[in-house]
């Protein structure tokens, strides 16, 4: 069984409920193939096992979010940034570059929330293996992906 | 007598569409304080698009949410036209509506048998089931299946949807196509029935009298019509600004909003308790023994009612599916200076939108009023109450904790929409 998990960071969770629609026709076939640990909008497991691929999805924009990616990162055999977020950082970069007018306005907040000064993408903070583009992803690729993966570890 | 605590602490919320925490306190039977701490980082939508130009609104803002982009997509479509005075055709009209059945049927199933029915079988999670369960997430899957082929064949793909524009669509489907959208929501009404009969034996119980508030109209269409409260008023769609008022949550990244200085709730559950006289016919017809519970004061009864709506969903878009669609440009923007209001019925409830133009159709301000930041205040006083029951009832922490997971999922939250934006002084 090839053991994955899906761990959101800064964004709008649209690429995990890509996965979810792909899972519309392959959940009986991967039911059997793939060991999904981790995807807290099916299931509460919270403890990070080891994996053989991390699919990560958003943007990086706090310091708890850089140290629970690195923990994912440590665990895992293979990062993959699925979506525009994880992958570049857009949408949650925006703000990167607001004019001067607009980062005054929202620096309080910014503060407040423990944000960083720029919002990154998740391979600024660990090494990425894989990634697939996209906002969100497209569900054909990532089918075309998940073959991929199956065939290098099972 | 002496002081009994009880500390109720759960760690991001499972099975709820983003991330949140809950602290539940109390001391002898009574609850002292009940924070639901949404933890989804911000994201500046609202200030990111000042500065833009009016046809970037709906893609941009269609990223607060991966859930229910239809809806924000569309909501900020409206919010444009109003502003410039642009009138789209009645097919644009049914292709919107189309688009937004077939979200809120993709999105009331994700929620329905993903999210809850691991509760009613107590299993944490579908991906524990054993084989007889497995017909049920089967059924999940295929209902799923066919809101997205609808969404896909009207609005490109189910999430971000990129043929409509502002007047129009891009892209107006093929017959063909239409036709196979139409057989598969055909093939998965049953299974439609059979979890609307699972979801009405779900003796789950938490009453209490409130406000509710939707947006109504004649036929249970989501995108047009007057805002009704439980109380009989009704308020126009541009005016609801006078209504509503935020209200600063400092333990969470998102904002609470009250009506009239009082809590209330939007969703599923307002709409079946003030309009379920408008369902489609066929709904109607096939659902009259379970309609019969409402309007209710059950919380728990928010599950039934979208169990109810995706019938209705699916009813509705079969009728529409007959249209005659014909190719047709969408209508030419007019720039002006201007403010435009968008209200919606999203999946979650009434979603609100207030941008502000200058002449040359650049965003000056914008604003959003989001389902979940209406029903917070509402959502902590509940669990409050109802933890305050269980204690008297001598329940288990375990229990407690998992029936508060329960009720918190009964109101489907969203907290990638709750927290998207920055500005707290708005109305």
């Amino acid at each position: 069984m090839m053991k994955i998990g899906f761990f959101s960071f800064t964004c709008c969770e649209g690429c995990t409920v890509m996965f979810i629609e792909l899972l519309n026709k392959k959940f009986f076939e991967y039911a059997s193939k793939v060991d999904i640990q981790n995807i807290r909008v099916l299931r509460s497991n919270e403890t990070i096992g080891s994996l053989d691929i991390a699919f990560v999805e958003g943007a990086i924009s706090t310091q708890s979010e850089v140290k629970k990616l690195k923990e994912i990162r440590e665990k895992s055999q293979m990062v993959v940034a699925l979506g525009s977020g994880a992958a570049n950082g857009y949408p949650s970069n925006q703000r990167n570059s607001f004019d001067e007018t607009r980062k005054k306005e929202i620096a309080p907040l910014v503060k407040k929330l423990h944000q960083l000064d720029e919002i990154s993408p998740i391979s600024k903070f660990v090494k990425v293996d894989d990634q697939i583009n996209g906002c969100p992803v497209s569900e054909d690729e990532l089918a075309v992906k998940m073959e991929g993966y199956l065939k290098k570890f099972s | 007598m002496h002081d009994e605590e009880f500390e109720l602490e759960i760690k991001n919320v499972s099975k709820i569409e983003g991330h949140t925490h809950l602290d539940v306190k109390a001391r002898n039977g009574k609850v002292s304080s009940c924070k639901l701490k949404i933890s989804e980082n911000k994201r500046f939508f609202t200030t990111a698009i000042k500065g833009a130009k009016y046809s970037m609104v709906p893609v941009t803002m269609s990223r607060i949410c991966g859930t229910c982009s239809s809806a924000h997509v569309l909501c900020a479509t409206e919010a444009v036209e109003n502003a410039f005075g642009v009138k789209p055709s009645e097919q644009t009209f049914v292709l919107r509506n189309l688009l937004m059945y077939a979200s809120q049927l993709r999105d009331h199933a994700m929620h329905l048998y993903f999210f809850c029915l691991p509760d009613l079988f107590n299993k944490d999670s579908v991906l524990d089931f054993n084989e007889q369960e497995l017909g049920w997430v089967k059924d999940g899957f295929d209902l799923k299946a066919a809101g997205n082929l609808l969404a896909t064949v009207i609005g490109g793909r189910p999430i971000h949807p990129h043929f409509p524009l502002i007047g129009g669509f891009s892209k107006i489907p093929e017959k063909a196509a239409l036709e196979n959208a139409k057989k598969q929501l055909i093939a998965v009404r049953p299974k439609i029935l059979k979890i609307i009969n699972l979801f009405y034996n779900d003796k789950s119980t938490f009453k209490r009298k409130t406000n509710y508030v939707a947006l109504v109209n004649n036929d249970f269409n989501y995108l047009k019509g007057v805002i009704k409260t439980a109380k009989g008023t009704l308020i126009n769609e541009e005016n609801y600004g006078d209504h509503l008022q935020k209200v600063v949550l400092p333990y969470s990244t998102a904002l609470g909003v009250e009506f009239e200085s009082k809590e209330y709730m939007v969703g599923s559950l307002a709409r079946m308790n003030l309009n379920k006289e408008s369902l489609n016919k066929n709904t109607l017809r096939d659902a009259k023994k379970y309609l019969s519970e409402f309007p209710s004061d059950c919380i728990f009864r928010n599950n039934l009612a979208q169990a109810i709506e995706m019938l209705h969903d699916l009813d509705a878009s079969l009728e529409l599916l007959d249209y005659d669609f014909k190719k047709e440009a969408p209508v030419e923007v007019k720039v002006r200076a201007g403010t435009g209001v968008g209200v919606v019925e999203a999946p979650r409830g009434t979603l609100y939108y207030h941008i502000e133009f200058d002449s040359s159709g650049i965003v000056k301000n914008a604003s959003i009023c989001i389902p979940t930041q209406q029903n917070i205040i509402h959502l902590e006083k509940d669990v409050a109450s109802y933890v305050e029951q269980m204690l008297a009832k001598k329940m288990s922490k375990t229990r407690i904790g998992h029936e508060v997971e329960k009720m918190i999922r009964a109101y489907d939250p969203c907290m990638s929409c709750a927290t998207h934006f920055l500005r707290i002084n708005w109305i």
